[in-house]
């Protein structure tokens, strides 16, 4: 049996390892049961040290552009890559051998996730890998820092021991989660459990308030987690029930995947100051327009941390060795700040704005698919609309809508390092209270969380805790339901697409080690030929059975095509090119993956669909 | 662990352990526990004969300094800085540039020691300066006459280094490069 549970955040810009110990009864003191774990890392070359945070950052080295020995780890002197902070640091001199955001590749359905295609814009004689192998590498430093921990401290365990409890954003899709596992597993993580994001965030305060708990929630209560990491942002809604006399947490709703973080904001306020600069005709180059980023990013936490300030001063250096004379000055001013930042992401809007986007335009181009809009409250508001309508014909209501036009939380818990700024956690509060007053609502509660950048980490420790029977578990089950799309038969016109249906194979809500019931609906599949069937999702049909037919499988309707799912029948001697009838089938896993089979009528082939998570679309 | 493995920890995982006790609250706890555990007193037995100390360079007997240094360079420009002749140069453009250099090196300050004053009091306040004072901690100025028990004020609370977060560095390269030269290629 594991000692710990393992909680390992995989984050877009930056992972976090905690555990907690499994034997724990809940009435110790928290400190005594559970820890985050320090990652040596990389710092500069030949130098290692200790930092809670493992940045998510791999730099792929020449092979003579390092002095030999100067990757060394403790634990692997012939490192031949970099991962953590000298990969970030060295990576912006070197952009084009640098990975970054492998995380929102991951969930990229526009290009072959397995395939090794990262750095993007790699010279040809970069060993390119691909987002799930970055993942690997991530997860291996940290495993490998774990074990060297327990080593050093004359713990006889293994990290791949242990429970480990793996977090991913609530918005990850299906193929998203499993590739997840898959990079687990070659990490030498054989059993491995997912965890969305903001639950963790919620476990972690739950963790810290021990059986303080129930003072804090009561039935009815509905606590909005908005989750600002450095490359994503996720909101999820928790509703506080009650059965049997006990309070139960439902997760009832998760939001869109929003590719609009942390890193943005520095960014913005970086190119904000960098126009001022090149209006003075000064002219940065890459490695000083880095250096102008983390400038402002100090000056940032400056003006946060002291609202006395007016403004705070940014020196950035030349590169060579006269520093003095060779330094340029800015300054961000609280005005700026508040104009690019509080007002930028976070504009006073009313609820009825919804996120300006801009129309896909197909897999042409492809790159990252960034928010088109960096408005936070707008997304939020759009979330707490749309969820509004889904849950409007709920038959499991968990929450009581009394006719209001958006969902109303009576709390927030705030989670990712954006909101150390407690203007930011404020204007969020103003905007989303404004709503609810003027939708005759109450204003919320804000719940004062952990630590904004380890609480996912601690609270998935926490999770796999929770997991073996103690405290309180969040029920959740998926947060979509599942289709598969079957094209209605009509005449051939050219020009013209046949409408598609969405066959449901998997209903909203399902629990975790589940399957869901047989559709009526049969197919004939070719043996050894393979079949593919258009994937969709939706995170607002939340009253689909499985077997129901939806006419209009659009994003109007509410649904999101996914990347196809894919078998191909094995042939048996004798009965290649045979047609076999068969049903879909649905189960989530222990994991929390998604898995489709097929399922032979009259006979026991049971065969697994794949996620295809090559390309959306045909090749 | 349990108290009994305490004393068989090598100096090196002594260092490691308290990196790693940094981030880890549960492992303090119980290593402190083990740690203050009274020693076993050794058997008494004839002093070893004073080993011949290998002839170190002086830049890896002082391996960890320049490590310091170089990491003051790093973040900091401290060396660029502090080598450059700032006679010809305004207060202002001095003043950009110890920002950078300001920035850098209170980073590495932080990342590496925690600091505390070596006297409770604040400066200006009135200290007693007991009998048997730590006289490494306290320095005496002005009207230093007769024995202890003083009473005098503080002027400066010092600084004591109350943890050190050392980085190892690879003894594979040489200590003697803090900094190396940037080539940029076309």
């Amino acid at each position: 049996m594991p000692r710990y549970a393992v909680g390992i955040d995989l984050g877009t810009t930056n992972c976090a390892v905690a555990f907690h110990e499994l034997a724990a009864t809940g009435e110790e003191p928290v400190e005594t049961r559970r820890g985050t774990l320090g990652i040596p890392q990389l710092t500069a070359v030949g130098t290692v040290e200790t930092r809670s945070l493992l940045p998510s950052f791999l730099y792929l080295p020449g092979s003579t552009e390092f002095p030999a020995g100067g990757l060394a780890l403790p634990w692997k002197a012939d490192a031949a890559d970099v991962v953590g902070e000298f990969a970030r640091k060295h990576g912006v001199n070197v952009p084009t051998r640098l990975v970054a955001s492998a995380k929102s590749w991951l969930c990229h359905p526009g290009v072959d996730r397995r395939g090794s295609l990262l750095p993007w814009q790699a010279p040809a004689d970069v060993a390119r890998v691909s987002p799930v192998e970055a993942s690997t590498r991530y997860l291996r430093h940290l495993l490998a820092a774990g074990d060297a921990h327990l080593k050093s401290a004359g713990i006889n365990e293994r990290m791949a021991d242990q429970d480990v409890v793996l977090t991913v954003p609530a918005s990850f899709d299906a193929a998203a989660r499993d590739l997840t596992i898959e990079a687990a597993k070659n990490a030498g993580l054989e059993h491995v459990t997912l965890l969305e994001e903001p639950q963790a965030a919620l476990y972690a305060w739950l963790d810290q308030l021990g059986p303080r708990f129930r003072k804090e929630l009561k039935v009815g209560d509905v606590i909005l987690v908005v989750d600002v990491g450095g490359g994503t942002t996720d909101f999820s809604l928790i509703a506080v029930t009650e059965e049997n006399g006990d309070l139960q947490l439902n997760r009832v709703a998760v939001g869109d995947h929003i590719l609009l973080g942390g890193d943005n904001m520095d960014l913005a306020l970086a190119h904000t100051l960098n126009q001022g600069l090149a209006a003075a005709g000064k002219k940065l180059d890459a490695w000083q327009f880095a250096s102008l980023t983390f400038g402002a990013r100090q000056a940032k936490e400056a003006l946060f941390a002291d609202g006395t300030l007016k403004k705070a001063p940014i020196a950035i250096p030349g590169r060579g060795s006269a520093l003095i004379g060779g330094t340029l000055k800015t300054e961000l001013t609280r005005e700026t700040l508040q104009q690019v930042l509080t007002d930028g992401f976070f504009p006073k809007v009313s609820v009825t704005d919804l996120p300006q986007t801009a129309r896909r335009t197909g897999l042409t181009q492809v790159s990252l698919p960034y928010a088109q809009d960096a408005g936070i409250s707008r997304h939020l508001a759009a979330f707490l609309t749309r969820q509004a309508k889904a849950l409007e014909n709920a038959k499991d209501l968990a929450i009581r809508l009394e006719g209001r036009s958006f969902l109303h939380p009576t709390s927030v818990l705030f989670n990712g390092g954006v909101f150390k700024a407690g203007v930011l956690k404020a204007r969020l509060l103003e905007v989303l209270n404004q709503w609810l007053v003027a939708d005759g609502g109450q204003p919320v509660k804000e719940q004062a969380g952990a630590d904004l950048d380890l609480s996912v980490a601690r609270g998935a420790a926490y999770y796999g805790w929770v997991r073996r029977g103690h405290g309180i578990r969040i029920r959740g089950g998926t947060a979509r339901a599942y289709y598969v799309g079957v094209e209605s038969p009509m005449p051939a016109v050219p020009g013209f697409e046949p409408p598609l249906k969405a066959l449901c194979v998997a209903p909203f809500g399902m629990e975790e080690g589940t399957q869901a019931d047989l559709p009526p609906q049969e197919f004939a599949l070719v043996i050894g030929e393979p079949t593919r069937f258009r994937f969709f999702a939706s995170s607002v049909r939340r009253d689909d059975p499985v077997g129901s037919m939806q006419d209009d499988a659009t994003e109007e309707a509410g649904f999101e095509e996914l990347a196809p799912i894919e078998t191909s029948l094995p042939a048996e001697p004798g009965r290649e090119g045979q047609l076999v009838p068969v049903q879909l089938q649905a189960a989530v896993t222990e994991l929390g993956t998604l898995e489709v089979r097929c399922v032979e009528k009259s006979g026991p082939g049971r065969w697994k669909l794949e996620l295809n998570v090559r390309m959306k679309g045909d090749e | 662990m349990d108290g009994s493995s305490s004393d068989s920890l090598s100096f090196g995982q002594r260092w490691k352990l308290a990196w790693s006790i940094l981030f880890d609250a549960t492992l303090a706890g119980r290593v402190s526990r083990a740690l203050a555990a009274p020693a076993p007193v050794p058997a008494p037995k004839a002093p070893p004969a004073p080993p011949k100390a290998p002839e170190l360079p002086p830049e890896r007997v002082h391996a960890s300094a320049l490590a310091l240094l170089g990491a003051l360079q790093r973040e900091g420009r401290l060396i660029d800085f502090l080598r450059q002749d700032v006679a010809g140069f305004s207060d202002e453009e001095i003043g950009a540039a110890a920002r950078v250099v300001h920035g850098g090196c209170a980073r590495v300050l932080q990342q590496g020691f925690d600091f505390e004053p070596a006297v409770k009091e604040c400066e200006g306040e009135a200290i007693a300066v007991p009998v048997g004072f730590d006289a490494q901690r306290i320095r005496l100025t002005g009207n230093v006459t007769g024995q202890p028990p003083y009473r005098g004020t503080v002027r400066h609370h010092g600084w004591v280094a109350r943890s050190i977060r050392v980085p190892s560095v690879s003894e594979a390269l040489d200590p003697r490069v803090l900094a190396a030269a940037e080539v940029e290629l076309p």
